[in-house]
């Protein structure tokens, strides 16, 4: 397919999973994700890949785990309170070291919560979810051709660092059309020599596991995925930086958000406020260093997020107290109005704060 | 010079395993790695450890291994089947993983008609963490965490597995056995294979229950378990096979 189509962002991130040589998937229904568990089951039997139909997330998590050790590509999609189950089974992945990619289309929260948009499993995603000391990459796209483009990267990041891969949406993107195109992908997966695929000829058996009983030989296997890691934050943050230049207002949003926060931008630039936005892509790691480098030159920060302030935490901690930082959020599955955030704007940029 | 007639199986590795005396855990593996020589699938197997006493078990069998989250292993087990269909995936669980923590697992892989084998060992209690009371032990069986007795009135009866899996139509071999004489020991190792070539014909789900001891956490010796076993175990959890591999799905 090199032609643009309409489609959902959740039906999007399938099909870029196929594109990205994905054969195996495994998933429990769940609204808003539901068109893509939908589309695997459609999809994946046409390039005789595995659908499988799990009895609960957890079951499906640990599915991944299994096709993981086994060596290929494999995908699992949830919401929200799904996420929340597949957790024990993610921490052992990151033990592992395990390649997947595990797809949040976010909804309101927590408990049950709403079946509408939220941005308020940020914590779980960036700061481990799971017990023990490890991190998702995690990625938050901000339209339906985004979704497409970082799942395919998604697979080669899970496959270059051996780690899995959240992709962070929410029930907007994952539901909205708009036109994307499949490029070519030149995505394939890698040798995995350390895969349990049965011997097959091999001199010793390949053993996954996250098991250390020895405290010394545990702490050495977290220093393993602690070095890791470090290289990951090193080589893999991405942001995109609008308006960035003279902002005297930096605006950090991320994902559906951010779309939502342009509009405002730009009626304001309009009115001569010089502000800009600074937009996480990878949310794990986070872009700490470019928010340090603007906060020597911008005034104030304004972060808006569907959540009750969480990725807030994270620019506080870049901009490291040299400059304001303010937030605006909603919670529950309320999107924001470009009106209301462009007023949070105008308040910050007149110096009488935010919310 | 005589001729070597007993060995080590190749499907073991050439290790002491952490397993307390008289526990059964030994004899089983030894039974499967048999089972695996002799079916000639060294080569092609995937072993699922579990989370119990026999969490360790990648470290005895001499075939690639993954070890899972606790009551999971069905479930990677599946996952590593749907890669690798030619491969002869087992998992080797105890009672608590599979029948406590790990039932819906179980029963799903079971329903699915997974072309995994499972043995479950079951001793009726937690052995790892100290001999807790499990959906396995018996009624008024004493343990740390019924230390009055299992009760009744507030834990239920026991689960024998064997016979509700026997419902399933995916299940396509089922037996409990024991390895607590050669006698019975024969007929464990011919379940096992039986249960493998299940599998490798790619006919369905297959699990062999071995009745198992704990004379750690029973607090007995080891002569005193195995008739503790027989006593109190063998006439609630009866050997036999349930599903034979012969039945047609209705």
């Amino acid at each position: 397919m090199s032609e643009k189509i309409l489609m959902k962002g959740n039906e999007a991130i399938g099909e870029a999973a196929v594109v990205a040589g994905c054969r195996h998937y495994f998933g429990y229904p769940i609204t808003p994700q539901s068109e893509l568990i939908e589309y695997m089951a459609k999809r994946l039997p046409q390039v005789n890949g595995v659908f499988l139909q799990a009895e609960s997330e957890i079951a499906a998590i640990n599915m991944v785990y299994g096709a993981a050790s086994a060596g290929c590509r494999v995908m699992t999609s949830s919401s929200s309170p799904g996420i929340s189950l597949k957790q024990e089974g993610i921490s052992y992945i990151a033990g592992s070291q395990l390649p997947c990619v595990i797809v949040n289309v976010q909804r309101g929260g927590p408990g049950l919560g709403s079946i509408q948009p939220g941005q308020a499993d940020y914590f779980q995603a960036t700061k481990g979810g799971g017990h023990g000391d490890y991190r998702n990459i995690v990625l938050a796209p901000n339209s339906v051709q985004e979704m497409a483009d970082i799942t395919i990267e998604a697979f080669d990041l899970a496959d270059k660092w051996r780690n899995a891969v959240m992709i962070l949406g929410d029930g907007a993107l994952g539901q909205m059309m708009e036109p994307v195109e499949f490029k070519e992908s030149s995505s394939k997966p890698v040798e995995k020599p350390w895969a349990a695929t049965g011997r097959r000829g091999r001199a010793k058996p390949n053993i996954v596991n996250s098991l250390f009983l020895q405290p010394d030989l545990m702490e050495k296997h977290n220093h393993v995925l602690q070095d890791k890691y470090a290289k990951i934050q090193a080589a893999e943050t991405r942001w995109e930086a609008l308006n960035t230049e003279d902002a005297e207002v930096v605006v950090v949003a991320y994902g559906i958000t951010s779309r939502i926060a342009m509009t405002a931008i730009n009626k304001a630039r309009a009115n001569g406020i010089k502000v800009g936005l600074l937009r996480p892509i990878s949310l794990w790691p986070f872009p700490t260093e470019p928010l340090a480098e603007l906060a020597k030159t911008a005034k104030s920060f304004v972060v808006f997020e569907m959540s009750a302030g969480q990725m807030v935490e994270d620019v506080k901690l870049a901009v490291n107290g040299s400059k304001p930082v303010y937030f605006h959020g909603r919670t529950g599955g309320m999107l924001p109005t470009p009106k209301e955030l462009y007023e949070q704007i105008m308040s910050v940029a007149n110096g009488k704060g935010g919310k | 010079m005589a001729e070597r007639t007993f060995g080590r199986p190749e499907a073991l590795t050439d290790v002491s395993t952490h397993y307390c005396p008289g526990c059964h855990h030994g004899i089983i593996h030894r039974l499967v790695a048999e089972v695996i020589d002799e079916l000639k699938v060294i080569d092609r197997t995937v072993g699922i450890a579990s989370v119990g006493c026999s969490a360790l078990a990648y470290d005895y069998f001499n075939v690639d291994m993954v070890q899972a989250p606790h009551g999971r292993a069905p479930a990677v087990a599946t996952g590593v089947k749907r890669v690798h269909p030619d491969g002869v995936v087992f998992t080797y669980q105890g009672d608590g993983d599979i029948a406590a923590i790990g039932t819906a697992e179980i029963v799903h892989a079971a329903a699915r008609g997974e072309r995994i084998t499972t043995i479950f060992v079951n001793n009726a209690i937690y052995g790892m963490t100290g001999g807790q009371m499990a959906p396995t032990s018996l009624v008024n069986q004493v343990t740390t965490t019924s230390p009055y007795g299992r009760k009744l009135e507030s834990a239920g009866m026991p689960i024998r597995l064997s016979e509700m899996l026997a419902t399933l139509d995916g299940a396509k071999y089922l037996a409990r056995v024991a390895v607590n004489n050669p006698a019975n020991m024969a007929k464990a190792k011919a379940a096992i294979k039986k249960a493998f070539e299940i599998q490798i014909a790619g006919l369905g789900f297959s699990m062999v229950e071995v009745l198992s001891t704990c004379p750690t956490n029973w607090g007995m010796t080891a002569i005193e378990s195995g008739v503790w076993m027989e006593k109190n175990m063998m006439p609630y959890y009866p050997l036999g096979t349930f599903r034979s591999g012969e039945e047609v799905a209705k």
